[in-house]
């Protein structure tokens, strides 16, 4: 609708058109903008709130940040909760970083997969495309709690796999799959592969075989091709589905707890404890609003010097 | 159209029927009664019951800290319910209205009551110990005929930890069920609140981690069962569930439970009903019905935990009766304490500890 209304545009359509035209692109404009501000915003504005106040043994737990009484306005803002993270920054370190570190490796291994997966789906034909698109978001479908308990009875001492093994003759005794780093990175890479292929496909299947072909024509080695024409052209898709996977990678909580060992304490699990065992959701907010700050930062200066370089390299951006 | 009119009329005939009597949303543990006591509530009341099921105090407690849980009974532990009825989350149970009252366990609901420092709180629905599930078979092989099946050091001395680290070892996660009784292995005072023995008990954990399995609440029911695990610090209900589930897929494992003689920390579930619960009534016609001594009995058949019902007795399973792990001899008795509500500081230094021995660190 809106590639039809810039071509009537174009061509010099009518004033009534380009003004509903316009409207009507604000409106769709606007039904995911007040859908971020009320579901994205909004609780993030009230978490960033809790973290200035107190705990105390009330519906909710904490103390207002602010209101009126009989003596007039008051407040209980506080920088306690930040004090208390900077005092005791080693019980939280640890936990961050073996968050970022799973978090990390889980989506260079989920890159590593579904760089090759999205390759050839994008190259089948169109009716296999589907078959194959499906396939990937098939797992979607079942409950992800579902598929872990599946894992669980896979990698199990007596599980599948042992049983499979040791019924073969290849071992004797059954291989200790389960709590250990493996476990978990299987259970990482199997849940948050389809955010990685996604993005990569849909670049991918995008991509001009011309380019390919004119590359290949004046002679470049395949390798050579990959390196100065494909990936460039497909680090858009590479970008988008590492932060798709390593966001809620580094807050997964169900995942260590149910497939690791007592020696991987993670981010999620120090909310939790924060969250219902402290009882101090004052804390777990300022630990939630930390992490934020440490994770989006960083992508949202390097995105901004991304558009930048976008901007000096191309003159013609932004002009129609 | 003669027939949709028909269809209308039932339909609003049937709705009326379904809240003559009203409602009744009730939030309790999971595997936390026997199947057909919902069931047989609503036949005999008329009343309509949604029952849904939580695995964690901690859930539990976050729902009705946010307020309008929209449940007219749930069934916290102890400690748990001392501290939503500071917040003011849980009402007063008047006991007037409970015409089954004499039916209750005199000394266990006074127990539970001396914890939380409060008789109006709720009433015991069940309770039971903290103790050690194991392999009998496992253990034997590893540690011989003189494992020290009677004490917390199968677990907690890192000698005998070393011996069983290749076929599994469990602790529960939750502190406030671990902690006191390390403490009262190493000195007998599992009821304290001194923040320093709490670190002392942390050096003792630490000094077993090495050898453990995992640190999980629920997951070692299964593993035990399977032989995925061999010994594991666990409630007595979910022990006893273990042990049934491996004789029920006759697998070749026999699991048993004991208390430990340095003793264990007792724990009560009450039921208990929200400030802000909708039906009342309601909720004491069905505490009423849970205290009465057939019903009682049966869910305690059931789930195999103690009831706070004394009157049940008569009806309960003698292999349940007869268990020193789930109704403790009077020699044992002796060795159970109390664990008090911890105030908010010592909660976090407590999950402090806890977090440092869980993560190694």
């Amino acid at each position: 609708m809106t590639m039809m209304g810039y071509k009537c545009m174009q061509q010099g359509g009518s004033v009534l058109y380009r003004l509903t035209g316009a409207t009507g692109r604000r409106l769709v404009a606007a039904v995911p903008l007040v859908w971020l501000l009320v579901f994205f915003l909004l609780p993030l504005l009230e978490t960033l709130q809790v973290s200035f106040t107190t705990a105390q043994r009330s519906v909710p737990p904490y103390a207002p940040l602010w209101g009126f009484d009989e003596t007039g306005f008051f407040t209980n803002f506080t920088l306690d909760n930040y004090a208390l993270l900077a005092a005791y920054w080693q019980d939280y370190i640890g936990p961050a970083g073996n968050s970022i570190k799973l978090a990390f490796f889980s989506t260079l291994v989920c890159l590593l997969f579904a760089y090759p997966m999205a390759w050839w789906i994008a190259r089948s034909t169109a009716k296999w495309r589907v078959v194959l698109l499906v396939m990937v978001m098939l797992p979607f479908w079942t409950s992800s709690l579902l598929r872990i308990y599946a894992l669980i009875g896979l990698l199990n001492p007596n599980g599948f796999i042992n049983s499979l093994l040791i019924w073969l003759g290849l071992i004797d005794a059954p291989l200790r799959m389960m709590q250990t780093d493996f476990s978990i990175y299987m259970g990482m890479v199997l849940t948050y592969l389809p955010l990685m292929i996604l993005p990569l496909y849909a670049v991918m299947v995008r991509l001009d075989d011309d380019v390919i072909e004119v590359a290949t024509d004046l002679g470049a080695s395949s390798v050579a091709v990959w390196w100065t024409v494909i990936l460039p052209l497909t680090l858009p898709g590479v970008i988008a589905g590492s932060l798709l996977v390593f966001i809620p990678a580094v807050g997964e909580f169900v995942i260590p707890a149910l497939l690791g060992g007592p020696d991987q304490l993670m981010m999620g699990k120090v909310l939790w404890t924060e969250f219902f065992r402290n009882r101090d959701w004052p804390v777990a907010a300022a630990i939630a609003m930390l992490l934020l700050a440490i994770l989006t930062v960083p992508i949202i200066y390097a995105r901004y010097q991304d558009g930048r370089e976008d901007h000096a390299s191309d003159p013609q951006a932004g002009t129609p | 159209m003669k027939h949709i009119m028909k269809v209308a009329a039932v339909a609003v005939l049937a709705s009326t029927i379904a809240h003559a009597d009203g409602q009744l949303n009730i939030y309790n543990w999971s595997d936390y009664i026997a199947e057909d006591t919902i069931a047989n509530f609503e036949a005999e009341t008329g009343i309509s019951v949604t029952y849904d099921m939580y695995d964690s105090n901690e859930v539990l407690e976050a729902k009705m800290m946010a307020g309008s849980s929209g449940y007219d009974l749930v069934v916290p532990t102890g400690d748990f319910l001392a501290r939503g009825r500071e917040a003011g989350v849980y009402a007063d149970v008047d006991m007037t209205r409970l015409s089954n009252i004499g039916n209750q366990d005199k000394q266990v609901q006074g127990l539970a009551d001396s914890q939380m420092a409060d008789t109006k709180a709720g009433i015991v629905y069940m309770w039971g110990t903290t103790g050690v599930a194991y392999n009998v078979e496992m253990i034997k092989e590893r540690l011989g005929d003189d494992a020290p099946t009677d004490s917390w050091s199968l677990i907690l001395d890192p000698e005998n930890a070393a011996k069983l680290a290749d076929c599994g070892i469990a602790i529960l996660d939750a502190p406030t069920d671990v902690l006191p009784n390390v403490i009262a292995y190493q000195s007998g005072a599992g009821d304290t609140t001194d923040a320093k023995l709490f670190e002392k008990a942390g050096e003792v954990l630490n000094a077993v981690r090495p050898h453990l399995r995992y640190i999980h609440s629920s997951q070692s029911i299964n593993d035990i069962a399977n032989g995925d695990l061999c010994a594991a610090i666990m409630w007595s209900g979910d022990a006893f569930q273990a042990a049934y589930r491996a004789e029920e897929a006759n697998n070749g494992h026999v699991i048993d439970y004991y208390i430990p003689k340095e003793g264990t920390n007792l724990w009560f579930d009450l039921m208990a009903i929200p400030t802000d619960a909708k039906n009342v009534d309601n909720a004491y016609k069905f505490i009423d019905y849970m205290m009465r001594a057939d019903v009682a009995a049966n869910n305690v058949n059931y789930v195999w935990y103690a009831s706070g019902n004394e009157a049940a007795k008569a009806s309960i399973d003698p292999e349940i009766l007869e268990h020193p792990g789930i109704y403790p001899t009077a020699e044992g008795q002796k060795k159970l304490f109390v664990v008090p509500v911890y105030d908010a500081k010592l909660d976090r230094a407590v999950n402090r500890v806890w977090s440092r021995f869980s993560s190694g660190s």
